[in-house]
C-alpha cells in the first residue's frame, strides 16, 4: 500500500481543478443576476451538458453504440431507469459479439 | 425540519440514488483495474477516486499517464473534463435556497454527474434539502472510492468490460436522464446543437474539448429560442 510522491501530487492537481470547476458555478450565480430569458437558459445545461458527453458515444462510435443509445432511449420512455439501462448494456453486448 | 422527516429525507435520495449505485459499481471497477495496469497501487486508485470524485476526468487520467506522473498534465487534463462542473454547479445552485452557504459549498464538492442529475430531477417535484442531498451523495461516494480500490485489488481477475458491455452503462444513466428532461421543441432545439458540436469537436479536435462545446452550443441554442419567447417570460 505504498503511495508515490509524483502520484500524490497529481492526484492533488487533479482534486484542486475539479473542486474548482465545482465551486465556481456557485461564485458566478452570486454575481450575475438570473431572470427571465437567463433562467430559462441556465435551465437548459441539463440536457445539454449530458448530450454533449453522450453524443459522440451516440453518433460517432460504432453501429453497435447507435443502435443500444436507440434501445436505451425507447426503453426510457416506459421503463424504470435501472431495466433501460441493463437493456441498453445487454444490446451493446449482443451487438459487439455478432461483430458489429 | 425535526430529525424524523430529516431522516425520511435522507432515506428518500438514498431509494434515488439506489439504481446508479447499481450502474456506477461496475465503472468503478473496471477504473481500478485500469488503474492498475497504469502501475498506480490500490491506495493510490483509491485515493484518486475518494479526493477527485469525477470519473470522467480519472478515466482521462489514466489515458494520459506517464511515470513519474505529471501534475501539471492530468491536472489540466481534469480542469478541461469538469469545465461542465462549472455550467452545473450554476444550474443547481439557484435550486438550494433550503441549503446554508457551509452546506451549499460541501454539497458542491461531491458534484459528480450522476448525483447532479438526481438533484436537478429532485428539484424540479420538490424542493431540495440538505438531508436528501446527503442521502444521495454519501453511499453514491461510497460506492465509487470502494469499488475503485477493490477493482485496483483485484486488476486482471475482472473479465474485459468492453466485451461485457458494461463501458456503456454509464452512456446507457445518461441517455434515460436527458429523455427525462424533454420539454418540448426548445429541448430539442438545444439537444441537437450540443449533440452535433459535440460530434463534430471530438471529430477534429483532439482531447475533451467536445464536452464543453456541447455544452456551449446547447447554452447558445436555448438563449436564441428564448429570446424568441422573451413575450412570456414571467417577471
Amino acid at each position: 500500500m505504498t503511495v508515490d510522491l509524483a502520484t500524490l501530487i497529481a492526484i492533488l492537481a487533479m482534486a484542486a481543478a475539479t473542486a474548482l470547476t465545482r465551486l465556481s458555478g456557485l461564485v458566478l450565480i452570486r454575481h450575475v443576476s438570473l431572470e427571465g430569458g437567463r433562467r430559462k437558459a441556465i435551465e437548459s445545461i441539463p440536457p445539454a451538458v449530458l448530450m454533449a458527453v453522450v453524443a459522440p458515444t451516440a453518433f460517432a462510435t460504432g453501429i453497435a453504440e447507435t443502435l443500444a443509445c436507440a434501445v436505451t432511449a425507447f426503453a426510457a420512455l416506459r421503463l424504470p431507469m435501472l431495466v433501460s439501462v441493463a437493456l441498453g448494456v445487454a444490446s451493446v453486448a449482443i451487438l459487439r459479439a455478432l461483430g458489429l | 425540519m425535526n430529525g424524523n422527516a430529516r431522516f425520511q429525507d435522507f432515506l428518500g435520495g438514498m431509494r434515488a440514488i439506489s439504481p446508479l449505485i447499481a450502474a456506477v459499481i461496475p465503472i468503478g471497477l473496471v477504473f481500478g483495474a485500469v488503474a492498475a495496469t497504469k502501475g498506480l497501487s490500490p491506495a493510490e486508485a483509491g485515493l484518486m477516486s475518494a479526493l477527485v470524485f469525477a470519473g470522467g476526468s480519472q478515466f482521462v487520467a489514466m489515458d494520459i499517464w506517464t511515470h513519474p506522473a505529471s501534475w501539471t498534465g492530468v491536472g489540466f487534463a481534469a480542469l478541461l473534463v469538469n469545465i461542465r462542473h462549472v455550467l452545473m454547479s450554476a444550474s443547481l445552485g439557484i435550486r438550494m435556497d433550503g441549503f446554508g452557504q457551509p452546506a451549499r459549498h460541501l454539497s458542491m464538492l461531491f458534484l459528480a454527474d450522476e448525483i447532479w442529475a438526481m438533484a436537478e430531477f429532485r428539484a424540479k417535484v420538490a424542493r431540495l434539502t440538505p438531508a436528501w442531498f446527503a442521502g444521495l451523495a454519501m453511499p453514491f461516494y461510497l460506492a465509487w472510492v470502494l469499488s475503485g480500490l477493490a477493482g485496483a485489488a483485484l486488476g486482471a481477475f475482472l473479465g474485459d468490460p468492453v466485451v461485457l458491455g458494461l463501458d456503456f452503462a454509464f452512456p446507457a444513466v445518461f441517455i434515460v436522464l436527458v429523455m427525462g428532461f424533454w420539454k418540448g421543441p426548445e429541448t430539442g432545439a438545444v439537444l441537437l446543437a450540443s449533440g452535433a458540436a459535440a460530434v463534430a469537436t471530438q471529430h477534429f479536435v483532439p482531447g475533451v474539448w467536445y464536452i464543453a462545446a456541447g455544452a456551449i452550443a446547447g447554452l447558445s441554442a436555448a438563449m436564441v429560442t428564448g429570446k424568441n419567447g422573451e413575450v412570456e417570460v414571467t417577471p
